[in-house]
């Protein structure tokens, strides 16, 4: 007989963790604008039990992190970081594949973040932002993912949130991805999104 | 009357009991050992540790016996273990020119520092079977020069004292990993040489002869051959330094070509770069070819030859991923091969049917 | 040595977050070829590693699974990688296309609708969809930046000025929310209509090649084609002869050796779900060789 691979039971565990939460989140681009719920794991304040989950699951030595100015006033946040996931802290956010920004009212200007080049517009940041609830003023969203259109709304927010989305929009296939926190809920706008009113 | 094909799991579990059979085949002849294959198909392991990216003898001799001798698939089972293992990091450069030497043969030169050791080669045997290994043979140990810590400086090195040759390429510290990110176009040559060292034997081999023949010609020659051991250091960040992790056997190849300059560069000779775990001298002579006429536009020559085409040699180079693809059409299509049936069915209807007016539009012609 | 043992679905964490970072991106740039840095798996390339490598990704422990391959779970490599997944991730698998939540394919697009709890993921062999008018990867990268398609045109029309068809009858090219062209796996053309606006999140994964790609749920995907000559599906013009269905795509099935053949659905669980609600052969199969579209 051939031997066959036989799944190590003892150490599933963290394996299901970071399943859940990529799974969340990999729901939650395919529908821009729809919520799901990720229980998420203990870090330091500032950083929100769901982001934590989301970064466990995704950061490594391979994908460079950037920290917004709150995040990164937090050494607990860089020594977590650190550990958890080896991953690089860059100071530029243009060399970041993920951003984590914990006040979402500066949200730093999208341009800021890598943005892929034509060849290659994979090579991008996904900025993940804290916010403190999905209410607010409400976006009308469309394309891939939206059967219609959907709502969506998140506070706080820039003013002028919705006009970077659609200069964002402009530049694609180039351009970011954003993921938003808020307690136990997560939802996701990716760049392929069109604002048709607000 | 047509029956659905169920059961498919039994017949592949039966069809690997009958492979496990077949493998160990009569019973009544003695089983091999991993021993025998590592000492006796010593070449065989060899190469399957090299084109398998990993250095382990005892592993790669599991392969050699597990797949029946077949070498890529032996290739391919080190392979998809190597996969598996956790990554630490990186080696530091090995230092052949600190080589533990039991080859090292130069062609350009009669003689030179440290001399010509021929080591144990199949150069200058005549090929006749002998017929004294069917039998178990009785070979007396063989003769040996006494061990002494000389090394010996690379014959490019000793070239490239009188700027006769171009200098080795500058270190810059990092280098890729085509095993952990995906092969982009164009490659560095980090990326060229590692896969060339995993790829194929036979097919680096076919590319560098027909350098010879003339597509791509690059006017080589062999400034150096080394076999040996080299000692293998890792960095260890919490150690702080480096600390050796072992010995591995190496056949290194550093081919001298001719290069007749340019406007901006004096003429000089260039080169290419080869190099393979074990004794391998083909694979790394091969290697050196292949890696000279791919740096062509580097140096500003014509570059039309298959040999000399990045994107060609590098997306063909890997014998796992060409037998897979090409043995895959084992796999039933059948689903395409309806709708490209359908589609032919219908393109000849029309083709007959067109046929058949013309030859009535013929037949009123001629009435 | 002692048999060796895995973590769940195989892969080690550090190569799942690296595809979950692939597919995420794929997901955002719905149609564009993201690289991957595609490990070697215990089965060969070409028999499924991009969709296998994909499908270990993003399984999880209440994942209920299905493989397929030419429509069909019983064929040798689906039971070979559904039971790869039962040795590996313990789960839970499935024939049945509504009670999967994760559905691997080589070759179909399952006949009944997928729902919004689905993923199908798609195994490929070649991801580019340029790759046979133009070999060079670095070129192709390019066409895809500018949105370079007239070359695709052109080839597409040159069967039409030659044989009076699009002479592509399985792995026709679509184009994905109006912007990239994608390859959809050698599906036969029968099934793109399936690819738009369907329920299901579709992930696609090419092993050899290195490449993910996706199709968000709710997302319009055409096939190219004409004014003049528009896109056709095809499918042979007769029923199944085990369930009568008239709207399935058939497998032609030769049932001796003067050259009979029968048709049967090639989704094999569409076909026996409809023999359990009760169909059942037609009392005269139409004959076998009236073929058009």
């Amino acid at each position: 007989m051939s031997p066959t691979p036989q799944m190590n039971e003892r150490s599933v565990e963290p394996a299901f963790a970071s399943q859940a939460a990529f799974r969340a989140l990999m729901e939650c681009l395919s529908r821009p604008g729809e919520r799901r719920t990720l229980d998420g794991i203990g870090a330091p304040a500032p950083m929100q039990a769901a982001t934590a989950a989301l970064v466990r699951s995704l950061a490594d030595y391979e994908s460079p992190i950037w920290l917004d100015p709150v995040f990164a006033a937090a050494p607990a946040i860089t020594d977590w970081i650190r550990f958890h996931t080896g991953a690089p802290i860059v100071a530029a956010p243009s060399k970041a594949a993920f951003a984590l920004v914990a006040d979402a009212s500066a949200l730093p200007d999208f341009m800021q973040f890598a943005q892929g080049s034509e060849e290659y517009p994979d090579r991008s940041t996904t900025v993940i932002v804290q916010v403190e609830r999905f209410t607010g003023t409400k976006l009308t969203l469309q394309g891939p993912g939206i059967e219609t259109t959907r709502d969506f709304a998140a506070e706080p927010l820039p003013a002028d949130f919705a006009q970077r989305l659609r200069d964002n929009r402009e530049m694609y296939p180039r351009g970011i991805d954003l993921v938003f926190v808020a307690g136990h809920e997560i939802a996701a706008l990716p760049r392929s999104v069109r604002v048709v009113e607000n | 009357m047509y029956v659905a094909v169920k059961g498919g799991e039994r017949a592949i579990d039966n069809a690997h009991a009958l492979l496990a059979d077949k493998r160990r085949g009569d019973r009544n002849v003695p089983e091999l050992s991993l021993e025998q294959i590592d000492n006796q198909l010593a070449l065989a392991v060899d190469r399957v540790m090299c084109e398998g990216s990993l250095y382990d003898r005892e592993l790669a001799a599991l392969a050699i016996k597990q797949a029946r001798g077949d070498m890529i698939e032996a290739i391919f089972l080190l392979r998809a273990y190597r996969t598996t293992l956790p990554r630490f990091g990186a080696s530091e450069p090995i230092d052949t020119g600190a080589m533990d030497i039991r080859r090292r043969i130069s062609a350009t030169f009669k003689d030179l520092p440290g001399g010509q050791v021929l080591g144990p080669t199949f150069d200058y045997t005549h090929r006749l079977l002998d017929h004294t290994l069917t039998a178990d043979s009785d070979i007396a140990p063989a003769a040996t020069a006494p061990a002494d810590a000389a090394t010996f400086r690379s014959v490019a090195d000793l070239l490239a004292g009188g700027g006769l040759i171009e200098g080795d390429a500058q270190a810059t510290g990092e280098v890729g990993d085509l095993t952990r990110e995906p092969l982009s176009f164009p490659a560095g040559r980090d990326l060229r040489l590692q896969n060339l060292a995993r790829g194929d034997e036979g097919f680096l081999l076919a590319l560098a002869y027909s350098t010879q023949r003339g597509f791509g010609r690059n006017h080589p020659f062999a400034g150096e051959i080394r076999y040996g051991e080299v000692e293998i250091e890792f960095f260890a960040e919490d150690a702080g330094f480096a600390v050796p992790l072992g010995v591995v056997a190496i056949t290194e190849c550093q081919m001298v070509n001719q290069f007749t300059g340019s406007a901006t560069q004096a003429p000089r000779f260039t080169r290419g770069y080869g190099i393979s775990f074990g004794q391998s001298e083909r694979k790394s002579m091969a290697m050196a070819l292949v890696d000279r006429a791919l740096r062509a536009k580097e140096l500003g020559e014509e570059a039309g030859s298959p040999a000399q085409d990045e994107e060609f040699v590098l997306s063909h180079s890997d014998n796992v991923q060409a037998t897979g693809f090409v043995e895959h059409l084992k796999l039933p299509h059948y689903v395409d091969f309806q709708a490209e049936l359908g589609l032919l069915r219908k393109l000849q209807a029309e083709f007959f049917e067109r046929d058949a007016q013309t030859e009535a539009q013929l037949q009123d012609a001629a009435e | 040595m002692t048999a060796p043992v895995y973590n769940f679905a195989y892969l080690d964490e550090q190569t799942k977050r690296m595809i979950r970072r692939a597919i995420l991106k794929a997901i955002a740039i719905p149609g564009y070829q993201v690289p991957f840095a595609s490990r070697e798996m215990p089965m060969p390339y070409g028999w499924g590693t991009g969709g296998v490598q994909v499908t270990a990704a993003i399984l999880g422990p209440r994942d209920v699974l299905k493989v397929i391959d030419q429509g069909s779970d019983d064929t040798t490599n689906a039971v070979s990688i559904r039971k790869f997944f039962t040795r590996t991730a313990g789960v839970r698998t499935t024939t049945a296309t509504g009670e999967a939540t994760v559905i691997q394919t080589r070759h179909r697009v399952p006949e009944a609708a997928l729902n919004e709890n689905q993923v199908l993921v798609y195994q490929v062999p070649i991801p580019e969809p340029l790759r046979f008018l133009e070999p060079r990867e670095t070129e192709t990268r390019r066409m895809h930046a500018l949105s370079e398609y007239g070359l695709m045109h052109v080839k597409l029309y040159e069967d039409i000025a030659r044989h009076g068809h699009i002479a592509t009858a399985y792995a026709y090219p679509v184009q994905v929310d109006g912007r990239y062209v994608m390859d959809p796996s050698p599906i036969p053309k029968f099934d793109n209509p399936k690819l738009s606006d369907c329920a299901a999140l579709q992930l696609f994964g090419a092993g050899r090649e290195k490449r993910i790609y996706a199709i968000p749920p709710y997302t319009r995907v055409t096939s190219r084609d004409f004014d003049d000559h528009p896109f056709e599906p095809y499918r042979h013009d007769a029923s199944c002869e085990l369930c009568a269905a008239t709207e399935s795509y058939l497998d032609e099935v030769i049932t001796d050796d003067a050259g009979n053949r029968m048709f049967v659905c090639s989704d094999t669980d569409y076909c026996e779900h409809r023999r359990a609600l009760g169909h059942g052969p037609v009392a005269a199969s139409p004959p076998a060789e009236a073929v058009h579209d």
